[in-house]
């Protein structure tokens, strides 16, 4: 029997390759952080070494620092396509948002605009179930209506690995290759490959980022976690919610869900 | 959230892999409440979560609800029932479990079906007010097809009937009852009261009277689905990796172990090929050798045979079956009816291919078991089905192969169902189009058969009748042969128990013999009609794949298919050799037409009803039918005169 980790990593091979296979026109969103870095290493595995698609980074301008330099290095080292799409300014977002859910949807709003003009027919996305109750209800293979909306209450079946990979011209597929990682199993495939991964996690002066975000909605945790070793020693008796510094989430009792029916990754 | 909380030290750490549980059974039995306060009882909910839920309840005015813990949509919340499949984790000390949340209301069938096939195990949770109810029974059946065998029953709300025993004894036959006819044997049947916790860790006074383990001392000694590696390999190929100067074969191994060195054969093309290299990235020093169940790798051979998508490889000798035909224990999710004769797409494995409704053999009554004989299925009925394809599939029986032997069907861009395979009655083909030796030099003969035609007068051909047992076809046949014989021509009929005394007394009467028995029966009347003769065969020949095996072993004369035609009430009643009386009591089994399919031709060159016409009438149809197709045209001249008056 396989272990956890290479479970894992083999489903998730296998669902880059079905995707790769299945759909045209594919691009994988890479938010620099630990889940779609941990995914890009993985979309070198599954192709031998090859980043068949381009990343895309959907640019705020508002991360931090460590992040653009961290996007700098990887892409100087590990060589692939990388689209920057800017997303529009918080002015043009719907004023009625409370306000870190309206810096989130900057986010929303530059995919959209970037599916529609380049005619993505399939994104990869790092989000795992463990995340948040709304990313737990996700399919694997997630159709989206052509303005990314999605229609939770009537998802297609899904079973036995045999995913939805066929759609009228209208839709975009959403592909989650990371649906059934813990926060916990990408720490330790982290480690276990020695993948690298923006500072900003490890502890310095009792703080630290869980997850990160735009540096106006994301906020530290206290943590003494300093290297990935303390970090999964951290992670495997904290009650903290990972989500936990990201302010979007918590505003009201449903405003991550409007922001994820509304498309947010 | 501006604060910035501390970690706090609860669990110790897990070491084994999570299991997925599914929990499954009617609506409002309390599927939800049980999750929410097992992650309750196993210390498993996010920091705040029961503050959250008691400041909820006390908002809404409403008691402390578990299910809530699940209900994350606001949609939810308002309808109070759950929506989707949600996946949440918790921890006992033995290993972690995921939990799939399957929801109990009949039009989310889907969500709970996309959940339960992920699950090594299930919960069924039966409400002990209530009893078992419709979907207590649909959900059971669902877990069967599904492959879940580990299934624990907990009777529920046993708070509401004051925990009484008998109440609780009397819904254990029941299910009990109702699974063994599924072949299911629950772990234990035991008595909870989710919303007091009851039964889940420990059990309360109330319940002393039951001598069982707890919900979670149950789980824990369920095991992590395993046996895959010990299964015959199967490597769907998934893909086709070319560069200038290799060809990466990836894919995952379903099940057994792949060696460098060792020799594939790929399903259903039949080319084989060793392999020459396991492809891992990053490369390593030492190269890898082996793969096992589970993994996904790529792999390179070393000759260029050509393999895509969809092909199986395996080792030789444990390859799966080959076959255009199949029949499915079918699911189905549509909300249009499945229709018999309509193309649908097949994914099987890694395999996408267009496959039709041969028949809807029977939908199954999941309340009372029973099959009944209408063909309408509808949305989340549950169906005999029996499909076909044009090309020849690579497939395994799901009691066989847990992963191979089950298929997924597509209606345009919709999945609407899922079931699984079973070739019962139907034979594996591969020997039937499989060569054992690859040394075979063809040899032409130095006489044409024009020539063999110009000296008999008529060209060879083969008439192949094929139908049911008792339809007529020995009697015709060899009516039908007196009388081309006395016409002039040179005719031959091969009987099904003649030939079975002597050339095929080897085989008996299972698919693969009689799929073998029918090409052997092929094989000697295309030499025979090669040889310039007439030949009438008289088989049941019920698989319309052997028949057309049979037209192509001969191209250089023609092939009749004649369909003697006698509906199965007509020939039982003939029943001339007493057959069909003792395929009924079962003394004869696999029966073609009782027990074993007839598969009709679809467009023979003749149709024959012998249960409107007379032998006489049908004796001379198929005569004048030959002699229109045999008679040499040349012959129409002078010549043809001249035969004539020989007596032609």
């Amino acid at each position: 029997m396989l272990s956890t980790l290479d479970q894992l990593e083999s489903q998730s091979i296998y669902i880059l390759r079905e995707a790769y296979h299945k759909i045209d026109n594919l691009g994988m969103l890479w938010s620099i952080g630990k889940d779609s870095t941990a995914l890009l290493w993985l979309v070198r595995k599954a192709f031998l070494g090859r980043i068949p698609f381009p990343m895309i980074q959907l640019e705020t301008h508002m991360e931090f620092p460590e992040v653009y330099a961290f996007r700098n290095q990887i892409q100087k080292d590990w060589g692939f396509e990388l689209i920057i799409e800017d997303c529009p300014p918080e002015a043009e977002m719907d004023q009625n948002l409370p306000p870190a859910s309206r810096a989130a949807s900057r986010k929303t709003q530059g995919l959209k605009n970037f599916i529609t003009r380049e005619k993505y027919k399939g994104l990869i996305l790092g989000i795992r179930r463990d995340e948040q109750s709304m990313r737990a209800k996700e399919r694997v293979f997630s159709p989206r209506r052509f303005d990314g909306s999605w229609d939770y209450k009537n998802q297609p079946a899904e079973f036995w690995d045999q995913f939805k990979t066929e759609f009228p011209d209208d839709t975009h597929i959403r592909i989650h290759p990371l649906l059934d990682w813990t926060e916990l199993d990408i720490w330790e495939y982290t480690k276990r490959e020695n993948i690298p991964t923006v500072p900003l996690y490890y502890a310095k002066n009792g703080q630290r980022y869980r997850s990160l975000g735009e540096k106006n909605i994301t906020h530290p945790v206290k943590s003494d976690a300093s290297t990935i070793d303390e970090i999964i020693a951290e992670l495997k008796i904290t009650k903290q919610t990972e989500r936990s510094g990201r302010t979007m989430d918590h505003e009201t009792e449903d405003s991550f869900e409007q922001l994820r029916r509304n498309g947010y990754m | 959230m501006n604060t910035t909380p501390d970690t706090q030290h609860i669990h110790p750490p897990a070491q084994k892999a999570p299991m997925n549980i599914v929990i499954v059974g009617h609506v409002d039995h309390g599927k939800s409440t049980l999750i929410g306060r097992l992650l309750y009882e196993t210390d498993s909910l996010p920091e705040g979560k029961y503050d959250d839920l008691k400041a909820m309840a006390e908002k809404r005015n409403m008691p402390l609800e578990w299910s809530f813990v699940l209900d994350s949509f606001q949609a939810e919340r308002d309808q109070a029932v759950t929506i989707d499949t949600t996946r949440i984790g918790f921890k006992t000390e033995h290993r972690p479990y995921v939990i799939i949340d399957a929801p109990g209301h009949r039009e989310f069938l889907q969500n709970m079906i996309s959940g339960a096939a992920d699950a090594a195990a299930a919960i069924l949770v039966v409400d002990a007010n209530e009893g078992v109810q419709e979907q207590t029974r649909r959900h059971a059946y669902l877990l069967s097809i599904l492959g879940l065998s580990q299934v624990i029953v907990v009777v529920n709300k046993m708070d509401l009937v004051e925990y009484n025993q008998n109440r609780f004894e009397t819904i254990s036959a029941e299910i009990t009852d109702y699974l063994a006819q599924l072949h299911l044997t629950p772990k234990t049947i035991l008595p909870i009261a989710a919303r007091e916790g009851d039964g889940l860790k420990t059990f309360s006074e109330h319940l002393s009277w039951f001598q069982g383990q707890t919900l979670l001392g149950v789980l824990d000694q369920f095991e992590a689905q395993a046996g895959m590696d010990s299964k015959p390999l199967r490597f769907p190929v998934q893909d086709v990796y070319k560069s200038d100067h290799e060809r990466i074969i990836v894919g995952r191994v379903e099940s057994g172990g792949l060696n460098v060195g060792e020799m594939l054969t790929f399903s259903p093309s039949n080319v084989a090929a060793k392999v020459q290299e396991i492809k891992i990235w990053p490369a390593t020093d030492t190269p890898k050798h082996a793969a096992q169940a589970g993994e996904s790798i790529g792999i390179t051979l070393d000759s260029p045979i050509f393999v895509e998508r969809g092909d199986i490889a395996s080792h030789e000798h444990s390859a799966p079956a080959l076959t255009n035909v199949f029949r499915c224990h079918l699911f189905w999710l549509s909300d249009h009816h499945l229709i018999e004769g309509k193309t649908y797409t097949l994914k099987l494995g890694t395999h996408q291919v267009p496959v039709f409704v041969h028949s809807i053999d029977s939908v199954i009554d999941t309340q009372h078991l029973t099959k009944q004989d209408q063909t309408n299925v509808n949305k989340y009925d549950i169906a005999h089905v029996t499909f076909r394809s044009q090309s020849m599939l690579a497939l395994d029986s799901y009691q066989d192969h847990r992963t191979m032997g089950r298929c997924v069907i597509l209606d345009g861009y919709d999945t609407v169902g899922g079931g699984t395979i079973s070739m019962e009655g139907y034979p594996d083909q591969r020997h039937a189009i499989v060569k054992a030796s690859n040394h075979l030099y063809q040899v032409d003969h130095l006489l044409s058969s024009d020539e063999r035609a110009a000296r008999n007068g008529h060209k060879g051909a083969v008439v192949w009748l094929t139908g049911l047992s008792g339809a007529g076809k020995s009697t015709l046949a060899m009516h039908v042969e007196r009388k081309l014989f006395a016409k002039g021509y040179q005719t031959y009929v091969l009987d099904g128990d003649n030939v079975r005394n002597g050339l095929n007394a080897d085989l008996g009467f299972s698919p693969k013999d009689r799929t073998e028995n029918i090409r052997r029966i092929g094989e000697v009347a295309a030499l025979q009609s090669d040889a310039g003769l007439i030949v009438l065969t008289a088989f049941i020949s019920p698989y319309r794949a052997d028949r057309d095996r049979a037209r192509t072993c001969n191209t250089a004369t023609t092939f009749h298919e004649v369909y003697v035609k006698a509906d199965l009430e007509t020939c039982e009643t003939r029943d001339p050799k007493g057959l069909y009386k003792k395929a009924r009591t079962g003394e004869i089994k696999e029966f073609t037409g009782i027990s074993s399919p007839y598969e009709a031709p679809e467009n023979p060159e003749l149709v024959i009803d012998t249960a409107q016409h007379s032998i006489e009438d049908c004796v001379d149809k198929i005569v004048t039918y030959i002699e229109g197709n045999v008679k040499l045209k040349a012959l129409k001249t002078d010549q043809n005169l001249k035969r004539s008056t020989a007596g032609l």
